[in-house]
């Protein structure tokens, strides 16, 4: 059984599906019954996705000009 | 300008790659912290076209790309001898954001208190949060993140061992979860001023 710092230190690895078995069945077991790490659990997955839905950083137009020229002379 | 080509079907087909993929390389350029990204990107086409007929699976054209511009920003970091020495986090290893929003609870009227806390950040706000992380952190945190990459390819590309990049992913995050409750508070993105816990 682990206790929830060890679970919460072991969070993003569980969502990123890098544990080791034994260690997925410990994060699992400690979730199962502690609600604070269950709401720790859902605002990393929130946070996860926050990240990978701020990827575009916009092209400024004259910079994109230039690249796309450079491309056309290749 | 002639690099070296497999032919006009070749070069047609890597100008369609190349033009589609450019948006999403320059923010990767960015969001890396080059500080040239339209150069870098330049630099990432010439390498590509170059090596382009060695590329068997069209559907795979984008990852290729972004691999080889982040070996080329590696490569110039290391000419340059700019990579940042590795940062003590030991003071940030028990921070919890989501512990840190329930606990200065910054919206008190909110009923998604986290979720509010997380909307109130526009692109710019991420951009700067990010570049304002350590290289060695921030390279995993975008790869891994924001570009989906597993972590054993970006061992592959930062040339640091599997270990390692699990370990900066894991002090990464827990400095990015700080500096973005640092950032909301000092720019004033939950309207009133609130305390900056372990900063």
């Amino acid at each position: 059984m682990i206790g929830c710092d060890e679970a919460v230190r072991q969070l993003w690895d569980y969502l990123d599906r890098t544990l080791s078995p034994t260690d997925l069945v410990a994060v699992e077991g400690h979730l199962a019954f502690c609600r604070r790490c269950c709401g720790e659990a859902e605002f990393a997955r929130e946070l996860r996705s926050f990240l990978a839905s701020h990827t575009a950083v916009e092209v400024p137009a004259d910079v994109r000009v230039r690249l796309e020229r450079f491309v056309d002379e290749i | 300008m002639n690099v070296g080509t497999g032919g006009e079907r070749d070069r047609a087909a890597f100008q369609e790659l190349a033009r589609s993929e450019l948006p999403r390389l320059y923010s990767l350029a960015r969001r890396l912290g080059a500080l040239d990204p339209e150069d870098l990107v330049q630099d990432c086409f010439l390498r590509a076209y170059r090596s382009f007929g060695r590329l068997q699976e069209d559907q795979a054209g984008g990852s290729w790309l972004r691999t080889i511009l982040v070996n080329l920003f590696r490569d110039r970091l290391r000419r340059k001898a700019r990579m940042p020495q590795e940062v003590a986090v030991d003071d940030v290893a028990e921070f919890s954001l989501y512990r840190a929003i329930a606990e200065e609870d910054p919206f008190p009227y909110s009923d998604s208190l986290h979720l509010d806390f997380l909307g109130a950040f526009d692109e710019d706000d991420v951009h700067r949060v990010l570049i304002e992380l350590p290289l060695h952190y921030r390279a995993p945190l975008v790869l891994r993140y924001m570009e989906g990459f597993d972590t054993k390819e970006i061992a592959a590309m930062l040339e640091v061992p599997l270990g390692t990049i699990l370990a900066r992913l894991h002090r990464g995050r827990k400095l990015f979860e700080r500096q973005i409750w640092s950032y909301a508070s000092v720019h004033g993105l939950f309207g009133d001023p609130v305390p900056v816990r372990g900063a």
